[in-house]
């Protein structure tokens, strides 16, 4: 017992060294800042905030839209991480790196397609701008990824054969999807749900593009606190209180997802996936790939053919002087870009990775309140407010290593928002292995380290490039603190858009239409590299 | 082991000696603390470091408004040694955070005394530029004239027309309500409250930021909105021309005098800087007309220095309002929680 405890302490050390330093000193340093100004305490802003009338609304605005939006999602994404799971179908691969080009975009990009589309002369001839359907919208647009990929990867492990036995038994489709496969894929729909909740509780770009004065979360309104108004008190009390919602639920999802982790019999892709031989699978398929096609791949259209565009005309040109000044430094050059944007990803990737598989570790393995309030601390960073997050640096990581204005900040901040992707992918993955085949491998002589390397690491491995994708993508689009600290002087590709978009002009439309399309090319691409290192070790099983 | 030891302990020895040289003279490098906006040629910047021998790093730090809480936030430990960017509608709080040392330029000579506004020169005016309404060319004719006033937005005939940023989240957007407000002050008869429940009634649009108004609302231009109106800068129509393929002949767009704002750009040398001579000789640099005459075409706004060249397709598509709109600073930073509230009761 003793040495399982050492062992998970060696499991959780670096992670919560980690997020100790990272992510709580920067937070409790930002939130003494504000609510204790002079050293002594101050109640009143968080007073005042918690008797306001329009900030209780605001409260209940965050929450119940993060829950429709999350919900909307489940239900449209689930049978898309059938499909994708399932069959095996031309282009199969292709469209689930395209699922993630979504979760890369800027918001400012993405919402200028939105409104063209929603607007009275759109496709669906209603105007939806400025309601909540384009919220809901928007956000299942971003979030559609997670729960295909979340879900998906965990779906086609499970064997049909299970299914098929409840059928021999004489269950119904429906009943044996829901008494077998369903309790099954419980973990990664809540872990998907989990994520989908937390992104769209602090929903940001979204709401202040697409929504107008009548919605704000609770995030848009620490961000006019604490940017708008300079006041910094009211921003600490609102993020206290974003903090601890999430922190509840957070807590809550824990302890039921210890309850109903299920172990069961892992099988191989090559099983679980088949052709659509069915008309009914046809039409499955071809159902959900053109509810992918119309939910995220009308906006991108919208945003090729604006960079191809120019005063009515079809042209390469925003690609071709993508590379000359015009005169103007507003032009970063897209190689830069592109390269900038690569390195920060790749470092942020890598810390993500670690600090997340071993984190995960822990969470897959462990049970009871600690292992749980790990799970719950890892997660927080993706509930935090970007503005909180980013003051918090400046205020926190000064001493003694300078760290504000290194390289080094903006890897760490994305790796912070990547770390819970990792783990909720991993995690359930992980927990799914069944400890019946460790000790099974045990017992016929293999030591330790050799069970793990057998039985899990295969499994591990899957989760970790799974996690990797997600945590590449987060990246790319500079989710989070980003736009808050102060950054060394390298724009990345959502940098260089918008310092595109900051000046009218056609020519600087177009060229920020055109790199938006090179990062949507970009995230495909490095999704679908590392979906081809998964797909090569799928023989490992 | 013996020898690697060694190499370490010489090594150390060696950053130490480096470490102290750099502490006495002057240093290697200044930072730069600014807002995301801000741009200029790589070659301007080495040329200060031609000059002085001393290297610019520059620190992009979010929005106008992030970048000034972020400077209160480290003002004890600062990251940068000059910050740029800050505006009129910020400044009066900035000082009030003792952020600045003051700091006399040799420059201000060249610089029109309306842009001075702090006496204790703790900032220096670099640049100005006005944010005014722009209207598309294509909407207006004989039969209706583009609005003259900020009286006419309110006219039932340019209704639905106009879409304007939210003064929480926008700087323009707080830049023409602070322009409202000095046209139909709280003690006149019709007030400022009065007439934005008028444009309220007249069905304007409000956006969140800039980009989501022009490029998104505002039909003029490269724009592809469906609203004819729109707050933007007085600069914005030579963009439009500089930035187009081909190059039209006449901007697509035009700028309505009436109701602008004028927003100027100061710099200062932050408190807490071990760069302070340096850091002066950069304000300097600022104001020379190397750095002032790339301020038109990089950024869009006009140089403070009134020696400075403006670009003839700068100087032919812009309009300059002749009385731009300005509040007091100080008044700005008393009310500007109230205002912003107020209208957002007022517009919600």
């Amino acid at each position: 017992m003793r040495r399982r405890r050492l062992g998970t302490l060696a499991l959780a050390a670096l992670p919560l060294a980690f997020l100790g330093y990272f992510f709580v000193y920067p937070l409790v340093s930002i939130l003494i800042r504000g609510l204790a100004p002079g050293g002594d305490f101050d109640g009143a802003p968080l007073v005042d905030v918690l008797t306001s009338g329009d900030l209780r609304g605001v409260a209940w605005f965050t929450l119940w839209q993060a829950a429709a939006s999350t919900a909307l999602t489940l239900i449209i994404g689930l049978p898309g991480a059938y499909v994708l799971a399932r069959f095996r179908f031309p282009g199969r691969r292709l469209v689930r790196a395209a699922v993630t080009i979504p979760f890369v975009l800027p918001t400012v990009v993405v919402g200028t397609a939105f409104i063209a589309l929603l607007g009275p002369g759109g496709p669906l001839g209603v105007d939806l701008r400025r309601t909540i359907w384009a919220i809901l919208l928007a956000h299942v647009f971003y979030n559609y990824a997670v729960v295909v990929r979340t879900v998906g990867s965990f779906w086609e492990r499970i064997d049909p054969a299970l299914e098929e036995a409840a059928r021999v038994l004489g269950a119904s489709r429906w009943e044996a999807f829901r008494r077998v496969t369903l309790p099954l894929l419980r973990p990664a729909i809540a872990s998907a749900s989990s994520i989908v909740f937390l992104f769209t509780f602090t929903s940001f770009g979204v709401i202040l593009i697409l929504g107008g004065l009548q919605f704000a979360t609770l995030e848009v309104e620490i961000w006019r606190q604490a940017v708008g108004l300079l006041d910094n008190s009211t921003a600490a009390a609102l993020a206290l209180l974003q903090l601890a919602g999430v922190g509840l639920l957070l807590a809550a999802y824990a302890r039921y997802q210890e309850r109903r982790a299920v172990q069961f019999q892992v099988g191989s892709t090559r099983t679980t996936a088949r052709i659509p031989a069915t008309p009914g699978a046809k039409l499955l398929v071809a159902g959900n790939v053109g509810l992918m096609a119309v939910l995220l791949g009308s906006p991108l259209a919208v945003l090729i053919l604006r960079s191809l565009r120019s005063s009515g005309r079809f042209t390469f040109d925003f690609y071709r002087d993508l590379g000359e000044s015009a005169g103007s430094v507003l032009f970063v050059p897209p190689l830069e870009a592109v390269g900038n944007s690569l390195r920060f990803a790749l470092t942020a990737t890598i810390v993500a990775i670690v600090v997340g598989m071993l984190a995960a570790a822990v969470v897959a393995y462990r049970s009871g309140p600690l292992a749980r309030g790990f799970d719950t601390l890892l997660m927080l960073p993706l509930g935090t407010s970007a503005v909180t997050i980013g003051f918090g640096f400046l205020v926190a990581l000064g001493e003694p290593v300078d760290l504000r204005t290194s390289f080094w900040i903006v890897p760490l901040a994305h790796a912070l928002i990547a770390i819970p992707f990792v783990v909720r992918t991993a995690a359930p993955l992980m927990r799914s292995v069944r400890r019946r085949l460790r000790e099974a491998a045990a017992m016929l002589g293999a030591g330790p380290g050799r069970v793990w390397r057998e039985i899990d690491l295969p499994i591990v491995r899957r989760a970790a490039l799974v996690g990797a994708a997600f945590a590449f993508a987060v990246s790319l689009g500079e989710f989070g603190a980003t736009s808050f600290i102060v950054r060394p002087d390298a724009p990345t590709l959502p940098v260089a858009i918008f310092r595109l978009l900051s000046q009218p002009g056609g020519i600087t439309f177009g060229r920020a239409m055109a790199l938006s399309v090179i990062l949507m090319v970009l995230t495909g691409a490095a999704v679908f590299a590392i979906e081809r290192f998964r797909a090569g070790e799928a023989a490992d099983f | 082991m013996r020898p690697l030891l060694a190499r370490i302990l010489l090594l150390i020895a060696g950053l130490a000696v480096l470490a102290a040289a750099c502490g006495e003279s002057r240093p290697d490098e200044i930072v730069l603390m600014t807002h995301d906006s801000f741009a200029v040629p790589e070659e301007t910047l080495l040329a200060f470091e031609e000059d002085s021998g001393v290297a610019v790093r520059v620190l992009p730090s979010g929005d106008a408004g992030s970048m000034v809480n972020q400077a209160i936030l480290t003002k004890d430990n600062p990251v940068a040694d000059v910050l740029f960017g800050i505006d009129n509608t910020f400044l009066s709080r900035a000082l009030a955070e003792d952020l600045f040392i003051p700091y006399e330029s040799a420059g201000l000579d060249a610089v029109d005394p309306e842009l001075i506004l702090d006496p204790q020169h703790r900032v220096t005016p670099i640049d100005f530029g006005d944010v005014c309404l722009n209207y598309d060319k294509e909407a207006f004719g004989p039969d209706l004239p583009p609005p003259q006033t900020l009286a006419d937005l309110t006219d039932a005939r340019y209704r639905g027309m106009l879409v304007v940023e939210d003064p929480a989240s926008s700087s323009p957007g707080l830049a023409f309500l602070l322009a409202t407000i000095a046209a139909f002050p709280d003690d006149a008869a019709y007030t400022w409250t009065d007439y934005w429940a008028d444009l309220r009634d007249n069905d304007v649009r409000v956006e969140a930021g800039w980009e989501a108004a022009y490029y998104g609302s505002f039909s003029g231009g490269s724009a592809e909105g469906d609203r004819p109106l729109v707050v933007s800068y007085a600069s914005s129509p030579p963009a439009e021309v500089i930035f187009a393929d081909p190059r039209p002949d006449e901007a697509p767009t035009g700028v309505i005098t009436d109701g602008c704002f004028r927003q100027i750009e100061f710099a200062g040398i932050l408190a807490g800087t071990d760069a302070e001579e340096a850091a002066g000789e950069f304000i300097d640099f600022m104001l020379s007309t190397t750095f002032q005459n790339e301020v038109p075409l990089n950024m869009f706004v006009f140089p403070a220095n009134r020696q400075a060249t403006l670009p003839p397709e700068f100087v032919e598509h812009t309009q300059v309002p002749e009385s731009p709109r300005t509040v007091d600073p100080e008044l700005i930073a008393e009310n500007r929680n109230e205002w912003i509230q107020t209208w957002t009761e007022i517009m919600r």
